[in-house]
């Protein structure tokens, strides 16, 4: 018999009942709920008078909405947008009802879904992890399964701690070799959308390895399975080694004693076996990835920084000439345009893709005894969550960005996504730490590029690209 | 969800076709973050003389006098009889919701839009089709007959009317099966409670950390 891989274990550990049609039953670890996705499912759990099914697996934390500017302190009756408020207020009151723990909009540990799972210990290797949210993948990093759901899901998890899922295949992305310094994780994983697509992953769990994902720290394996989702796959994993164990250890809600020692000795067994086959092996060589920067409307749109854009007269393909023509019109970016001549409006740090503390002390580092360039509108760092800010302040981070002339803010998802006050304005170009930068999703008419937080700080200071790797030294 | 086996109600009948779910709860009203409280808003822009507005109390709006829901005679309607292609358009569920809390059970038609048809038994409503020529007679006595009355049995499949002629009808089986036992998804998964609680205890046997970790002080 062959070998399995980490996701076929992980699947195993929770199927409950295959069913007559081919899908089955699998079992869920932990739910986490934020107030966009959840008021429908709680409602709908409410009118057919059923209670949660286990209320010691939901964990919940309103971030999509909540504005960042520091007058929130004011509570959640002081903000401004009807929907929001009140989203954020439905939340309160469904969590205050089931008796769900949930950390508040000014709760210090209060952040992005996705960044605070795993900081409380709340996201554990080897559990099945759900929420209504598309970036879930990002607990992957762990050695859990974790994909994002619907509404009507939430409330199927809610009511009966499963979800009614098919077996997907299995994708490896190894990269191996040594990483460039200054090259990071979201470096990698634009690298591979660049590769694969955006429906490259489609139907896949996608397992990232090799010896420079092993090198990366954990939240440089967030970054990366964070984005599994922009190459089309659901669930992006990473084998548990010392380092997930390291990172685990004493969080709030990590096993305690000898429950401790019984789970490592579990976890360490999460890892693809040496034998097991995949559908699907993308190789990529960690030393020819240089920074990435995002040139249209699609995270495939991608290219090194020392790049031009394309041309679509030398597209052949005319599907393809057509999409590049039309990502540039809407870009405001002409033909072989060097990404190094494109101006930034804004600058946004932050976002679950980068908004963990390693990714601050990254922007940082650029933003250290420099100014963001006259011609830059605003330059924002969210941090992902209130302890993220703390630790950040206890590190004296806040001030460097303070003194560069960044905003420092509270913790949210922000210009991430146009749903709350931070927001791009028509045409605006703004360099990005998110990972999506479709039209119009920081904005309307808002042009978005991706890149990581070190690129980004340094966009910020030169006022351009920049291969931030001349500002290190 | 409510099971539906036999109902016996008044009846409405809608002679418009292509009514589309824009016109049975108008786009306004999803925003909401609720899946409930839209029975008042139902078919708004033809029961109401004003616009109307998330949240807002209805009792007070003018009402269109002329429309069939408000006539005295309708009160109380749980069918409603309506022409082809009834629930065209989005595939909001805020319809078949809106539908239900008003108060109706069953929809009989000539034919229905796919999307709508399949979100009315996930939400406990039965959608019926009936030959053309049948529909047609019953609306000519629907309106004719004031307290005109149909029963609907599932179990049989048929529409009987107050003359004791009965019109049988198809349904899926595993419809029906979900629908006569008031299974939702949920429900449908429920009934494997048994195989969830005994994994359940092997999980927690195995990885008892898993449980009871987060608490609500
Ligand atoms: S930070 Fe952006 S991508 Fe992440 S959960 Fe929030 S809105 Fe979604």
């Amino acid at each position: 018999m062959t070998g399995k891989t980490l996701y076929d274990k992980l699947w195993d550990m929770h199927e409950v009942k295959r069913r007559d049609d081919g899908s089955s039953l699998i079992y869920i670890d932990r739910q986490i709920l934020h107030e966009v996705t959840s008021p429908q499912a709680f409602e709908g759990l409410r009118l057919a008078h059923r209670q949660p099914w286990r209320i010691d697996a939901n964990i919940a934390t309103p971030d999509h909405n909540v504005p960042t500017s520091p007058d929130r302190k004011g509570g959640v009756g002081t903000i401004a947008d009807e929907v929001s408020r009140l989203q954020v207020q439905t939340l309160d009151e469904n969590c205050d009802h089931f008796g769900i723990l949930e950390f508040k909009m000014n709760d210090v540990r209060q952040g992005i879904v996705h960044v605070v799972g795993p900081e409380q210990g709340a996201t554990l290797p080897g559990m099945t992890v759900v929420c209504g949210d598309s970036h879930t993948s990002t607990h992957g990093a762990f050695g859990a399964l974790a994909h994002g759901i619907g509404t009507s899901e939430v409330e199927h998890v809610l009511a009966t701690q499963c979800l009614v899922a098919k077996k997907m295949k299995n994708m490896q992305v190894l990269v191996e070799g040594q990483l460039p310094v200054g090259v990071t994780a979201k470096d990698i994983v634009l690298a591979v959308i660049g590769k694969i697509g955006t429906a490259g992953g489609t139907g896949h769990a996608l397992e990232f390895a090799g010896s420079a994902i092993r090198d990366l720290s954990m939240e440089g394996r967030m970054t990366l399975c964070n984005m599994a989702i922009e190459a089309g796959a659901r669930v992006g994993m990473v084998a548990v080694d010392q380092k997930t164990i390291d990172y685990v250890k004493g969080r709030p809600f990590a096993p305690k004693a000898e429950d401790w020692e019984a789970a490592v000795a579990q976890w360490r067994g999460l890892v693809s076996d040496p034998d097991a086959q995949f559908d699907t092996v993308i190789e990529l060589k960690a030393e020819d990835i240089k920074p990435q920067v995002t040139w249209g409307t699609s995270p495939e749109m991608v290219l090194p920084v020392d790049a031009s854009v394309p041309d679509p007269a030398l597209e052949a393909d005319a599907v393809k000439r057509d999409s590049i023509e039309r990502a540039l019109k809407y870009m405001g970016l002409g033909a072989n345009q060097a990404i190094t001549s494109i101006k930034l409006d804004r600058v946004f740090i932050g976002s679950c893709t980068n908004s963990r503390i390693e990714d601050l002390r990254e922007a940082a580092a650029v933003a250290k005894g420099r100014k963001v360039a006259a011609t830059v509108k605003q330059a924002l760092v969210v941090p992902g969550s209130g302890l993220v800010k703390a630790e950040a302040e206890a590190e004296g981070l806040d001030k460097i960005f303070i003194e560069a002339g960044f905003e420092w803010r509270e913790p949210g998802c922000s210009m991430c996504l146009a749903m709350n006050p931070d927001k791009l304005e028509n045409g605006e170009h703004c360099a990005s730490t998110s990972n999506r930068n479709f039209e119009g999703r920081q904005g309307a008419g808002g042009r978005t590029h991706l890149v990581s937080p070190g690129m980004a700080a340094a966009a910020a200071v030169m006022g351009h690209f920049v291969d931030v790797r001349e500002l290190l030294n | 969800m409510k099971p539906f086996t036999q109902h016996t109600g008044l009846v409405a009948p809608l002679d418009r076709a292509n009514v589309d779910t824009d016109q049975i709860i108008p786009k306004q009203f999803l925003k909401s973050i609720k899946r409930s409280g839209f029975g008042q808003n139902l078919f708004d822009e033809w029961r109401y003389l004003d616009e109307g507005q998330p949240g807002q109390d209805c009792s007070n709006r003018p009402l269109n006098k002329d429309f069939i829901l408000n006539q005295p005679r309708y009160q109380g309607a749980s069918v409603l009889l309506a022409r082809e292609n009834f629930g065209c358009g989005s595939s909001r569920e805020h319809a078949p919701w809106a539908l239900e809390e008003y108060g109706f059970r069953t929809i009989i038609a000539p034919s229905f839009a796919d999307i709508f048809f399949n979100n009315s038994f996930k939400n406990g409503l039965l959608p019926i089709i009936l030959k053309e020529k049948e529909v047609d007679a019953l609306f000519q006595q629907a309106l004719a007959t004031e307290g005109y009355q149909l029963t609907v049995d599932l179990a049989s499949q048929t529409v009987t009317r107050p003359d004791g002629i009965q019109y049988p009808f198809e349904v899926d089986a595993f419809r029906k099966h979900c629908l006569l036992n008031g299974l939702d998804d949920i429900g449908l998964t429920l009934q494997d409670a048994q195989a969830i609680k005994a994994f359940e205890a092997r999980h927690k046997q195995n990885s008892p950390w898993l449980f009871g970790a987060i608490k609500s002080s």
